[in-house]
């Protein structure tokens, strides 16, 4: 019976054949499950959804109007930490390789590989927070402290290399604002050394758990033909089976001289493009992320970190789209120059704004419990979804 | 396919609708199009099976001051794996462009988005409402011209 619960509640007339009423619920703003301060409009049918109305804007931080009013671009990258604030140096990152295109800057061997240990590390620890958060939206709470566990460790060469420990100022345009430590090597090998095994003890404990598998496979199920009419990338889609990475697929900065897979959903508990897989792709990105670690810290070169930051931040007129892989998805940032020194418009297509936006397709059909189950499996992060 | 074919393919399902290419000299080539026809160019743009642009990877809504709104549309082809920008302009009071939500679902919050920040209406869409700001908000906060209003709701605005 439990098995098939999920195929009959979304055959035609599933709770309708009992005459009920449909009814509305609010689930948040200060709801525990959504992640920050979003609010969903539940269509309910007795247990089952008819319809999700996401309502955002609680968290809007006015980013874009703040950037055209800065006094030069390098002002910008402190608030584009602040967009997804649990993975800032991917921010960073996406917003420095559009800024190093438009004004033509090419930057020192050393500063690309840093930059990508970094995003790499960023990667590790915001899927570290979303498989935690995860567990602890179906009812796990034990893993939610081994991750946290975890991602101290990386916080800390964070920390050493930078001074901060969530929201770092470290890629500059042309550059980094420090270099790393002289320890910096053996610190980020010795912690590939203990992260492996971290994976296999997630898994034991809540990726292969019989409660969690019932949870989590075939529920919120998102065919790849609709991931990608939605647009949806990073894990969404990747869950879905459609093998998209712009690391390999529109290479950025040195990842086309690093190795490595690019995980997707097989529908291995249930469907292709379930919550599972969409949790799955996150733990073997993981185990991928520290793969390029290792090779990227064996290929590191020496050199100056600040040789190339450019005197004066004035680009040429004109426009430039640039789109990065973060751990959420595609972060672009469109960004218009009028040729002064101020930013005329920059434009952040934000990958958590766009994978909400799938959420109603994911959810019609499903029960309301599951709706916590989805919601965690696409990992928003409402700085970004508001901006 | 390179801009100049994407350009020429257009140029000739569509005539006057295509303003005008600027394919060389700027970093990302990019087609002025008539408001009146993105949803027709881009289900063209969709379904012609030497273009698939199956991803709009951006949508932005634009104030090119004086008088100007604009709309940005970045596509990408999985299939081919090139890539177009679309722009189009419209007047800053009144202005309509036709909605591609029915081509590329992922418009739906971006039009929504781009008509609560700058007041361009997007006709053929489903759902036009604001997204980000509070639904009983006035004016459009990103334009140029736009001024902080001293009130909201009776509350003054600090700064």
């Amino acid at each position: 019976m439990e098995e098939n619960l999920a195929q009959v509640t979304t055959l035609p007339g599933f709770g309708r054949a009992l005459k009920t009423e449909e009814m509305v619920i609010n689930m948040g703003p200060q709801h525990p499950s959504t992640h920050g301060v979003l609010r969903l409009e539940l269509v309910v049918d007795g247990e089952v959804v008819i319809d999700v109305i996401p309502q955002l804007g609680y968290l809007h931080r006015c980013f874009e109007k703040h950037c055209e009013h800065m006094t030069n671009y390098q002002q910008v990258i402190p608030y584009a930490d602040r967009l997804d604030y649990v993975a800032a140096m991917s921010n960073e990152f996406g917003f420095v390789v559009a800024m190093e295109r438009l004004l033509k800057i090419k930057v020192p061997e050393r500063v690309e590989y840093i930059r990508v240990i970094m995003a790499e590390f960023s990667r590790i620890v915001s899927h570290l927070i979303a498989l935690g958060t995860y567990g602890m939206d179906i009812g796990a709470f034990t893993p939610f402290l081994y991750c946290m566990r975890d991602r101290e460790h990386v916080l800390d060469i964070f920390e050493e290399t930078c001074g901060a420990r969530l929201l770092y100022n470290y890629m500059w345009i042309g550059g980094l604002s420090h270099d790393v430590q002289p320890n910096f090597t053996e610190k980020v090998k010795s912690f590939c050394k203990y992260f492996r095994p971290k994976i296999t003890e997630l898994n034991d404990l809540l990726s292969y758990n019989k409660i969690f598998i019932k949870r989590t496979a075939n529920v919120g199920v998102l065919p790849g033909d609709v991931a990608l009419n939605y647009a949806v990338s990073g894990p969404v889609l990747r869950g879905s089976g459609v093998k998209w990475d712009l690391r390999k697929n529109d290479p950025y900065s040195v990842y086309d001289r690093l190795e490595f897979e690019i995980p997707v959903g097989r529908g291995l508990r249930g469907t292709v493009g379930d919550c599972w897989d969409r949790y799955m792709v996150r733990v073997h990105e993981m185990e991928q992320s520290v793969n390029i670690i290792e090779q990227a810290v064996d290929k590191l070169p020496s050199g100056d970190v600040q040789s190339a930051l450019p005197k004066r931040i004035r680009p040429d007129a004109g426009d430039i789209y640039a789109r990065t892989e973060t751990p959420k998805g595609e972060l672009g940032y469109y960004i218009v120059s009028d040729g002064t020194a101020t930013p005329f418009r920059v434009k952040v297509k934000s990958p958590c704004f766009v994978n909400l936006s799938a959420l109603p397709a994911m959810c019609r059909g499903a029960m309301i419990a599951d709706v916590v189950a989805i919601l965690g499996s696409i990992d928003i992060v409402l700085g970004e979804v508001d901006r | 396919m390179t801009p100049q074919e994407i350009f020429d393919a257009l140029k000739t399902a569509f005539g006057d609708a295509v303003i005008e290419g600027k394919l060389t000299g700027t970093i990302d080539p990019f087609i002025k199009i008539a408001p009146d026809k993105a949803r027709e160019i881009g289900l063209f743009l969709r379904d012609d099976p030497r273009l698939q642009f199956n991803v709009l990877m951006c949508l932005s809504g634009m104030d090119y001051a004086g008088g100007k709104l604009g709309v940005v549309y970045h596509l990408h082809s999985m299939a081919h794996n090139h890539k177009i920008v679309l722009k189009t302009e419209v007047p800053s009071e009144g202005g309509h462009v036709s909605s591609v939500e029915s081509v590329w679902k992922t418009a739906n919050w971006h039009e929504r988005e781009a008509y609560d920040l700058y007041g361009m209406t997007f006709d053929g869409h489903p759902d036009m409402r604001r997204i980000l700001m509070p639904y009983d908000w006035q004016g459009h906060p990103l334009r140029k011209d736009y001024q902080v209003p001293e009130f909201y709701n009776g509350m003054k605005v600090p700064y």
